[in-house]
């Protein structure tokens, strides 16, 4: 107890000086910046602070238990350096040749090899103890209230709500960072890259378990103010936890590297009142209610393709890109690709079932979704393909 | 054969060698291979470097500015290949080369024909790794770490890079059973196992360990290149593969793999220290269990990589607990290179200053190494800069500035020439400090949550890149300094006696400097 009491004033006093030396250190390294035409850079909500030098200020026990374990290791890896290299500067001071100093013959002492070998043994074991309990507390995802797959694809992430209020929604988060600001063609805001469309919304202080996959290669899920990090491995579910202190926003990162995309699928979560949530959960019951499409109608080609343009960009630009033409020797062209082309079932079977390494299967958009992107790819860029227009009945009869 | 009859028990080989390339492409003698090696592993660091380099340009300010992403993640990819696999590895046998038959007393290694095909294995791997650049769809992109199932993702540069590490994994496994055999085998009579010199008992366990892991690192990458063309499904979980069973097999190699890459330097730490104290090394034997002890442990601690891929609590307690028993042997070494220091008679000379400098920044790499074994906070740490900046301060600051230090220690004796002593100490100082200057906000941004192997980044981050990126190319920079004391030294200076330094002990300084083409053909007596 008495320990973590001081490492936590300790991890305080650190913070203060930090903040103090932050400012004072790289006023003059931002002055630079900003005087190179770059905008004022404030704190981001939700995420790291300008010129941050500690983990994020936690929203969760585990987090802020992740705080105190840093700063309880973090001081005694300092008192153990401060020891060791205090002795080395000061034997390098006066055990020096210039200053007349002659070498003793001393090579071995049983005694003290002893105690640095088990007085360093005793430290290890009292770091290892308060850390197994955390394990243990992180580990432990059981009585969740509510359940959320996240599955990681390349690159944004999808979200539905499995168990708990909320039950049924589903919805995909991608970057809304324009790709503009990414090249430099326009002013970057303060939530650069950490912004998406669609947050994953939980309520304040329920226990929310994340139940994670992917569908490609492997993904992470990171949210450092949540404490949570864990892998998204594709044909596999594993777990983590957190319960959300209060209601903000908390931004996060995809964070094993999945293809060139990689820094571009953020992570937002936020944590609302449990009425603003109930609230948030009816609105978008009704909402998923009205855009249920009517299986059974016919749709015209400029329809389909309008809404084929949208599907396109939220699922295939990644790799196909806007034009049409593909990553050579990635990505294959779509623009006058002879799949694309072809008769319309080849093209269908290519996109509920995926192909070969690179392209996944599509199989959980929408009949209409899948109708319309087919439809915009066989009459956008310049592509002409004899049977133009697909219908999402088409789509449905070839599910079975 | 005649002709090497005819030369038997002849004392003057020295003048009696193959001269012009064939002196350099059939080349049996150990010192000679030592060269090639030594030449080869600094061009693959300039290679290497050259890649860091462009990765910091991007990293300059947030935005896209000079690669593409996809282009990025080639550079991150094939700066960790080529400066594991290129440049320190090949280094450090480069040293075993010149100095183990210098240090044992042997006249050569005991395989020299095979010395000679595990050197120039190395060429057509570099090739391969630099010439992936130029496959369609551009080198690996999946980390050096090349995790399945994005390894199956990559273009023909990824089966490049397999290739590549087959023939750097069957090169060092040649050069390990050739550096066993030399030190079991060809000690000059007296010199017991607990007589070696440390460099040679470091050498002799980091030979075991390659032996022992790059044949396992040779079978996941041989199950990716099947799951690529042949139609396996190891990794592939599709068809009944795991994903996650590629990391542990990889990590069963990588970890080894990361003491092979520190083991020697501990070995030339522990030669250069007693030499500038002038005192002898204190705790040799425990300093030759320590090391045994941290070799044995590195193979149960493979996961410490993974506490995030989700294994269950009892997994993550054991290899935090593994892995926390790792601190007890590395932090004896540091204890008896202080103890050796202490009360000793030291001067700094530039070998001096890099050993000390190894040990100051080696021991804060590894104490943040102590912070990222423990599992809870290493999900907040795992994947950010925190763990590039930690193992960037062991392999930068530990691997490389031991080499440095080694080279310096030993030039005088391979070229018969002092080096300068003020470029050297220049090549210090400014090593030193942009390399501190590089890799210590590196922390503050992992903290903070910034992933590794990312091509852009949010606008809070940005001054400590921008602050990174330029001290980066400080310390790039500061290696031609290197280059040019190197090229200086073998044109010139002033010339080297046997003992070269006041404080020297072993038997590689009773032989003249420059060390004779052929050295102790009669084995000396160690008492």
């Amino acid at each position: 107890m008495m320990v973590r009491k001081i490492s936590q004033s300790v991890g305080r006093a650190i913070n203060q000086v930090n903040q103090a030396r932050t400012a004072a250190l790289l006023l003059s390294l931002s002055a630079w910046t900003t005087a190179q035409g770059a905008q004022v850079v404030g704190d981001m909500p939700g995420g790291p602070k300008v010129h941050q030098l500690n983990l994020i200020e936690p929203a969760t026990a585990i987090a802020r238990d992740q705080h105190w374990i840093h700063n309880f290791v973090m001081v005694i890896c300092l008192v153990i350096f401060v020891a060791v290299f205090a002795v080395m500067f000061f034997s390098i001071l006066k055990h020096r040749k210039s200053k007349g100093a002659k070498s003793a013959s001393f090579h071995e002492s049983t005694a003290v090899e002893i105690a640095w070998t088990v007085v360093p043994l005793l430290i290890v074991v009292g770091m290892a103890l308060p850390a197994t309990r955390m394990v243990v507390e992180q580990k432990d995802t059981s009585g969740a209230d509510i359940t959320i797959k996240a599955t990681g694809q390349q690159w944004k992430w999808g979200y539905d709500y499995l168990k708990g209020e909320g039950e049924g929604i589903s919805m995909y988060s991608t970057l809304t960072t324009p790709q503009e600001q990414i090249d430099n063609l326009a002013p970057k805001s303060q939530t650069y890259l950490t912004e998406v469309d669609e947050p994953m919304v939980v309520p304040v202080d329920k226990k929310v378990r994340v139940v994670l996959t992917a569908n490609d290669v492997i993904h992470a899920f990171y949210v450092p103010a949540l404490g949570i990090k864990q892998d998204a491995i594709p044909g596999f579910v594993r777990d983590t936890w957190f319960r959300a202190e209060k209601p903000g926003t908390y931004r996060g990162y995809c964070a094993e590297l999945c293809g060139k995309n990689h820094a571009f699928m953020p992570i937002v979560v936020e944590v609302k009142s449990a009425e603003d949530y109930k609230t948030w959960v009816d609105d978008r019951k009704k909402a998923m209610a009205a855009l249920a499409d009517d299986p059974s109608k016919e749709w015209q080609l400029a329809e389909l393709t309008a809404r084929g343009e949208k599907v396109y960009a939220g699922n295939c630009v990644a790799c196909h890109q806007a034009s049409g033409a593909g990553v050579t020797g990635a990505f294959p062209a779509l623009k006058e690709d002879k799949v694309v082309l072809g008769p319309q079932e080849g093209q269908i079977k290519v996109l509920l079932n995926g192909q070969g390494q690179g392209m996944p299967a599509w199989k959980q958009l929408s009949d209409v979704e899948i109708a319309s992107v087919i439809t915009y790819t066989r009459n956008a860029w310049g592509n002409k393909a004899e049977d133009n227009i697909v219908q999402p009945s088409e789509v449905a009869a070839a599910r079975k | 054969m005649s002709a090497v009859l005819d030369h038997h028990g002849h004392a003057d080989h020295a003048h009696d060698h193959p001269h012009g390339l064939r002196r350099w492409l059939f080349a049996t003698n150990h010192k000679d291979i030592g060269t090639l090696y030594l030449w080869f592993s600094f061009a693959m660091l300039i290679v290497g470097g050259l890649n860091a380099l462009l990765l910091r340009a991007e990293l300059f300010e947030p935005g896209l500015q000079i690669v593409k992403p996809e282009v990025f993640n080639q550079l991150t990819t094939m700066h960790g290949l080529i400066m594991v696999f290129g440049a320190i590895m090949p280094a450090f046998v480069g040293f075993a080369n010149w100095q183990i038959p210098l240090m044992v007393g042997a006249p050569d290694m005991a395989f020299a024909r095979m010395n000679n095909f595990s050197f120039w294995l190395l060429i057509p791997s570099a090739l391969l790794l630099v010439g992936s650049y130029f496959a369609p769809g551009g080198a690996a992109a999946g980390g050096w770490t090349m995790y399945a199932p994005l390894s199956l993702q990559m273009g023909p540069g990824m089966d490049m890079v397999i290739f590549a590490v087959h023939l750097l994994g069957a090169s060092s496994i040649m050069g390990s059973i050739n550096i066993i055999t030399t030190i079991l085998n060809m000690r000059a009579p007296g010199m017991t196992l607990m007589k070696m010199p440390m460099f040679v008992w470091t050498w002799l366990i980091t030979a075991y360990l390659l032996i022992a892991v790059m044949p396992v690192l040779a079978g996941a990458i041989t199950m990716t290149l099947t799951d690529r063309h042949f139609g396996t499904n190891f990794f592939n979980a599709a068809g009944g593969g795991d994903p996650v069973m590629f990391q542990h097999i990889f990590w069963f190699f990588g970890h080894p793999e990361v003491y092979i890459m520190i083991l020697p330097a501990f070995g030339i730490i522990s030669e250069i220290i007693p030499t500038f104290a002038r005192k002898r090394l204190f705790g040799y034997p425990s300093m030759v269990y320590a090391t045994s002890s941290i070799a044995i442990l590195s193979f149960i601690v493979w996961a410490h990589h993974m506490f995030t891929t989700g294994m269950p609590a009892t997994g993550q307690l054991f290899f935090m607990y593994a892995t926390m028993l790792i601190a007890v042997p590395t932090g004896v070494k540091v204890f008896n290179w202080v103890a050796t220091m202490w009360r000793g008679s030291m001067t700094f000379e530039t070998p001096m200053l890099f050993a000390i400098g190894f040990i100051f920044v080696f021991t804060m790499g590894g104490l943040t190494g102590i912070i990222l074994s423990v599992a809870p906070l290493d999900i907040q740490l795992h994947d950010t800069y925190y763990v590039v900046a930690h193992f960037h301060y062991v392999l930068v600051a530990g691997s490389l500035f031991a080499l440095f230090a080694g080279t310096y220690f030993w030039l005088p004796k391979w070229t018969g020439h002092m080096y300068d002593e003020g470029l050297g100490k220049f090549h210090f100082w400014a090593s030193l400090i942009t390399f501190n200057l590089t890799f210590f906000p590196m922390h503050f941004l992992g903290l903070a949550g910034m992933p590794r192997r990312y091509a852009d980044y949010a606008m809070q981050f940005a001054d400590f890149n921008a602050f990174v990126s330029v001290a980066a190319f400080g310390f790039g920079f500061s290696q031609l300094i290197f280059l040019w004391a190197i090229i200086k030294c073998i044109r010139g200076g002033k010339p080297a006696t046997a003992e070269v330094w006041e404080g020297s002990h072993g038997l590689e300084w009773t032989v003249p400097s420059p060390a004779p083409f052929h050295t102790f053909e009669t084995p000396p007596t160690v008492k």
